[in-house]
């Protein structure tokens, strides 16, 4: 599990389960740094049904725009703060 | 001039039966048979009434709360952030307690506030539904809710500002906010130029709710 803090960059998995997901389809795979740490929260995946949510650590995730859409930007150097839960984060170097 | 009514002399016979017998257009209502959803709803909560889990009277008394709360609210919250530096400082450091602090009853609202600047503007969406601080602001405007907002924002923050009637100059970073998980966004509007002599409650009158979403800017002062 992912146990960062400000500043690290990281990535979006790419992946595609079934179910209750609270991670955006337009950020999977995009690559990010920490903004903040918000502390552990319960696993929305499981709290939809019904299942105790083992508790996650919560990051805000900053973008750039040029991260998530590429040449079709806007303005590149505008933002995106999204709230994504540690196991669908990984470290980039 | 298109306005969509017509005499009821224009209008087509087999359509009558839209006419009231006023002789206005009919309106539709809740005139469909209730969704699947809208039956679920209503049987949760007659079974939730019937086990003793909570009553008519605590669910009227939640809407009452809900329906009192509203965009002035918010607005005290960014008044004393404009008025108390120490108080922006810890609005910024944790938003709820802050408001807790004013003495609003806000839930288990976890709230983060976000402060424009010269160069920056935040603005506030949810993609995933429609999160919403609703616990300080009350309910959300319908055009939150929508798809197409919360789809067009985080591709084209600037044209969707411009048709809100903000245009903002290159030099500004639009910080765009999407309420995925568990945390909700108050954007702290700039403080409009010219307000220095007003009161923490003159102020207050000119933060708007939209300003607090992010598409708007605080009104200037008369």
């Amino acid at each position: 599990m992912l146990d960062v803090g400000p500043g690290t960059a990281v990535r979006v998995r790419g992946m595609q389960p079934p179910g209750h997901i609270r991670t955006p389809h337009y950020l999977r795979g995009k690559a990010g740094v920490i903004e903040r740490c918000l502390g552990l929260s319960g696993n929305p995946e499981q709290l939809a049904y019904g299942l105790p949510g083992a508790s996650l650590p919560l990051y805000r995730v900053r973008f750039t725009m040029a991260d998530i859409w590429g040449a079709r930007a806007e303005r590149p150097d505008d933002t995106l703060d999204a709230e994504i839960y540690g196991h669908w984060l990984e470290e980039t170097v | 001039m298109a306005t969509g009514w017509k005499k009821p002399s224009d209008m087509p016979h087999d359509h009558h039966d839209h006419l009231s017998s006023s002789g206005r257009p009919y309106r539709a209502d809740n005139d469909a048979p209730l969704t699947y959803w809208q039956t679920m709803e209503i049987a949760l909560r007659e079974l939730l009434v019937e086990k003793g889990v909570t009553s008519q009277a605590e669910i009227a008394s939640q809407i009452d709360a809900m329906d009192a709360r509203s965009p002035a609210d918010g607005a005290r919250v960014v008044a004393r952030a404009w008025s108390d530096p120490a108080f922006r400082d810890r609005l910024l450091h944790d938003a709820s307690a802050a408001s807790r602090e004013m003495g609003f009853d806000i839930g288990a609202l976890r709230l983060i506030a976000v402060e424009n600047t010269g160069d920056v503007h935040n603005i506030i969406v949810c993609t995933l539904c429609s999160c919403y601080p609703r616990n300080l602001l009350g309910l959300s405007p319908d055009w939150y809710k929508t798809r197409e907002y919360r789809s067009r924002v985080v591709i084209e923050p600037r044209r969707v500002l411009a048709e809100f009637g903000l245009t903002l100059p290159d030099t500004t970073t639009i910080r765009v906010h999407d309420s995925t998980a568990d945390m909700r966004y108050i954007v702290i509007p700039a403080r409009p130029s010219g307000t220095e002599h007003l009161n923490e409650a003159q102020l207050a009158t000119l933060v708007t709710r939209d300003s607090m979403i992010g598409t708007a800017q605080a009104r200037a002062p008369r």
